[in-house]
């Protein structure tokens, strides 16, 4: 690219065709103050704060800095008298229409000047009022590409707005608009956190993000759904901030291939989808959360800081909470869940301390089963949460009084008093089931893993054998096998890496003596057993034209004994003569 | 059928994988569900070892129904012995015809470890099946099952 030599300031300087004046001056010191101009933007010149004086043949003239490309030969003076008046001129204008703008106060008192002499008709006195720099609108058309908002009229009624002010649909929540605001006039504002996936399940999405603010290792990672450059190639702003250079869009998924001995599958559980329960109203009804949404209200770092809040941002004054929504029950699970009755207390407990409200739990059979559980049962009943013994029937929208909104009924039945009761709340959590995965299929096909009927991985043994299965080398560990808390998960995990271990350190394994042996004399050469075989341990031997099994493959499933038509394969432990004997004998009588 | 004042009890011999059916089995006992006592079960470690020879002289010995009894399809803990299972009951249905026995008394069922019930389930009707079906009458049978008696005990 063609070179192009210029002076700024006296400073003689080459700089590549087409760049700005602002670009070429900033890097020599050059103090050039710009309010509608950001690097990752295209220049704008709507601001005229960024004037610098340009001396030609035919005189001086004033331009913006920003959008004026360097040409040959110019003197650039960016401090010049004619330079400075005109800049005080501009910020004078801005500064009587938006008195308490920070940066433009900042600009003022930099070029001199106090208050403004002119008065406005739009005059707007807030410290972070709107000042039409435009830099948002452009960001998101630009950078972004989601195009979702844009600024309507023009003048003094120019105002940057979604399209026809309503909520934009276009609208990714990314924040960019935010972090470039230089008076900080739009905000990120968590309102509407359901329906927006991210954040594990509550709180705004954006296309780079921490997977969970505790996340090891605390590295963003990309979506490649929503990030803009896969959708358009363009963007890659991320790589323009990003001083290490940590960022490669270029790179892929990639399978990793690793040889192992044995496998510790713990694959997890999935989540009973409470909206299959449409009378609890999940999905339909605002305040009804499930378990782990209000897991992440009460985080510390969640969207709402900890706090207990309704959805139109009220403490609630009563809350109910909802035990065994799909577990124990005929239609859907009829297993019990295990975790729902010590998690419930423990919100319970939670939301009572921050809301104040009052709390009802809603359970069939109170389940404290572990060590120190029923002690924390009793501490909760203390504190003074209400328990109600019954399956909750239905929650409808009702008002307490008036024409409140927001608010439910839960309508149940208590069979302790033998009365159906109608308890009016602000908010319902249901304590979801714990399930098999969606996946738990595909991964018991993968390893052979047997599922019992419930769908979890079956153990070799409920109580002899609870961490192997019926595969040698092959261990099952926490709610993959079936629902269990943290300290039993772990405890079944440990077990399983001790077993592992052993037969690490022994350096040797033991095969099952049950395998088939083929009979050298007797065999023909037929090669009939040697497709037959899944584990491909027979194999032909050419010299003596016989067939021969390979003790340390044979599994011992007696396929290629049944199948040989000169009966040379013996199957150790289920041998033809055992099982005719068998057969003998119970029928004998 | 009722002779004597006793329901007539047919003889049924059931091959069970060790894995899958056999487990199920076990797990239909210690869920103390009830089935027929009937099924007279022979441990195998797959479906794929039944060779057809027992199934055969399962009957010459007197058994008025053989089970066999695997994994479901693609469970199969040696990869695809059940499908041999499979192959080797569809030719032998064949032969049975031949035989003149009905090819009813020859049952194939996938049980799963996890499928006690289902294993109670089939014992059952199976059961009930035989009954109706009365016992089966070999040609010259007191004979044949002894000279097969002679027979297997001379292997």
């Amino acid at each position: 690219m063609e070179m192009i030599s210029l002076k700024i300031d006296g400073k003689p300087t080459q700089v590549q065709d087409g760049t700005s004046i602002l670009a070429a001056a900033r890097p020599l010191g050059a103090r050039i103050p710009a309010l509608c101009y950001h690097p990752l933007l295209k220049p704008f010149g709507a601001c005229r704060v960024c004037v610098v004086e340009s001396r030609g043949t035919a005189g001086f003239e004033l331009v913006t800095a920003c959008n004026t490309p360097c040409a040959e030969g110019m003197d650039i003076l960016t401090d010049s008298p004619h330079v400075l008046a005109a800049r005080r001129v501009v910020l004078e204008l801005m500064r009587a229409r938006w008195p308490n703008v920070s940066i433009l106060k900042e600009l003022a008192a930099e070029a001199g000047l106090t208050t403004p002499r002119f008065g406005s008709p739009k005059k707007d006195e807030n410290p972070e009022a709107c000042i039409l720099c435009l830099r948002c609108v452009r960001v998101c058309e630009e950078v972004v590409g989601a195009c979702a908002i844009g600024y309507e009229d023009r003048g003094m009624r120019r105002r940057v707005v979604t399209p026809f002010d309503q909520p934009s649909e276009a609208c990714i929540a990314c924040g960019t608009c935010t972090s470039i605001c230089p008076t900080g006039h739009i905000k990120l504002v968590p309102e509407d956190y359901r329906g927006k996936p991210a954040e594990f399940l509550l709180g705004p999405n954006t296309a780079i993000y921490m997977p969970t603010p505790q996340a090891v290792p605390k590295v963003p990672r990309i979506d490649a759904d929503t990030c803009i450059h896969f959708k358009t190639g363009g963007c890659q702003a991320c790589i323009d901030v990003c001083e290490p250079g940590a960022i490669r869009h270029e790179m892929e998924d990639e399978e990793i291939e690793v040889e192992v001995g044995q496998v510790l599958v713990t694959t997890g559980f999935g989540l009973f989808d409470a909206s299959a329960m449409a009378s609890y109203g999940y999905g339909r009804l605002d305040n009804v959360y499930a378990a782990l949404e209000i897991e992440r209200m009460l985080n510390a770092t969640g969207p709402t800081g900890g706090r207990v809040l309704t959805k139109d941002g009220r403490t609630p004054r009563a809350i109910g909470i909802i035990h065994c929504v799909g577990s124990r029950d005929e239609n859907h699970h009829r297993y019990c869940s295990r975790v729902c009755c010590m998690y419930a207390l423990k919100f319970a407990h939670l939301v009572k301390e921050r809301s104040h409200a009052e709390v009802y739990n809603f359970y069939i059979d109170m389940r404290a089963f572990g060590k120190g559980y029923e002690e924390f049962y009793s501490r909760v009943m203390d504190e003074g949460v209400h328990v109600v013994r019954g399956k909750v029937a239905e929650v409808v929208q009702a008002a307490w009084t008036g024409r409140e909104n927001g608010t439910m009924l839960i309508r149940c039945e208590d069979t302790l008093i033998g009365r159906f009761r109608e308890i009016p709340v602000d908010m319902v959590i249901l304590c979801n089931a714990l399930q098999p995965d969606d996946q738990a299929r595909k991964v018991a096909r993968l390893f052979g893993l047997s599922r019992s009927p419930d769908g979890f991985f079956l153990e070799r043994h409920p109580k002899l054998d609870p961490v192997a299965t019926t595969t040698d080398g092959l261990f099952v560990a926490g709610c993959c096998q079936g629902p269990k808390d943290i300290p039993d998960s772990v405890a079944q995990s440990s077990a399983a890496a001790a077993r592992i271990l052993a037969t690490i350190s022994k350096g040797a394994v033991e095969i099952e003596p049950i395998r088939a042996e083929i009979s050298e004399e007797d065999c023909s050469g037929c090669r009939t057993c040697n497709p037959l075989c899944p584990y491909y341990a027979i194999e032909f031997l050419a010299e003596k034209q016989v067939s021969h099994v390979n003790a340390a493959l044979c599994k011992g499933c007696g396929t290629c004994v049944a199948a040989c038509p000169s009966g040379a394969i013996a199957g150790h432990g289920f041998s033809d003569r055992q099982i005719n004997a068998e057969l003998e004998g119970i029928l004998a009588v | 059928m009722e002779t004597n004042g006793k329901r007539y009890q047919p003889r049924i011999i059931g091959f069970l994988c060790n894995w899958c059916s056999y487990t199920g089995a076990d797990l239909a006992g210690v869920s103390r569900m009830k089935s027929a006592p009937n099924l007279r079960i022979i441990r195998v470690m797959c479906s794929g070892r039944v060779d057809p020879a027992f199934v055969l002289r399962a009957f010459r010995l007197g058994a008025d129904g053989v089970l066999v009894a695997g994994c479901h399809p693609g469970d199969c803990h040696y990869k695809q012995g059940n499908f041999k299972a499979l192959r080797r009951a569809m030719f032998l249905k064949r032969l049975l015809r031949e035989f003149g026995v009905d090819e009813r008394r020859l049952r194939l069922e996938w049980i799963s470890a996890s499928e006690g019930e289902r294993f109670a389930q089939v014992t059952n009707e199976f059961t009930e099946q035989l009954r109706a079906l009365g016992p089966l009458q070999l040609a010259a049978q007191p004979e044949a099952a002894a000279a097969a008696v002679q027979e297997v005990a001379a292997q």
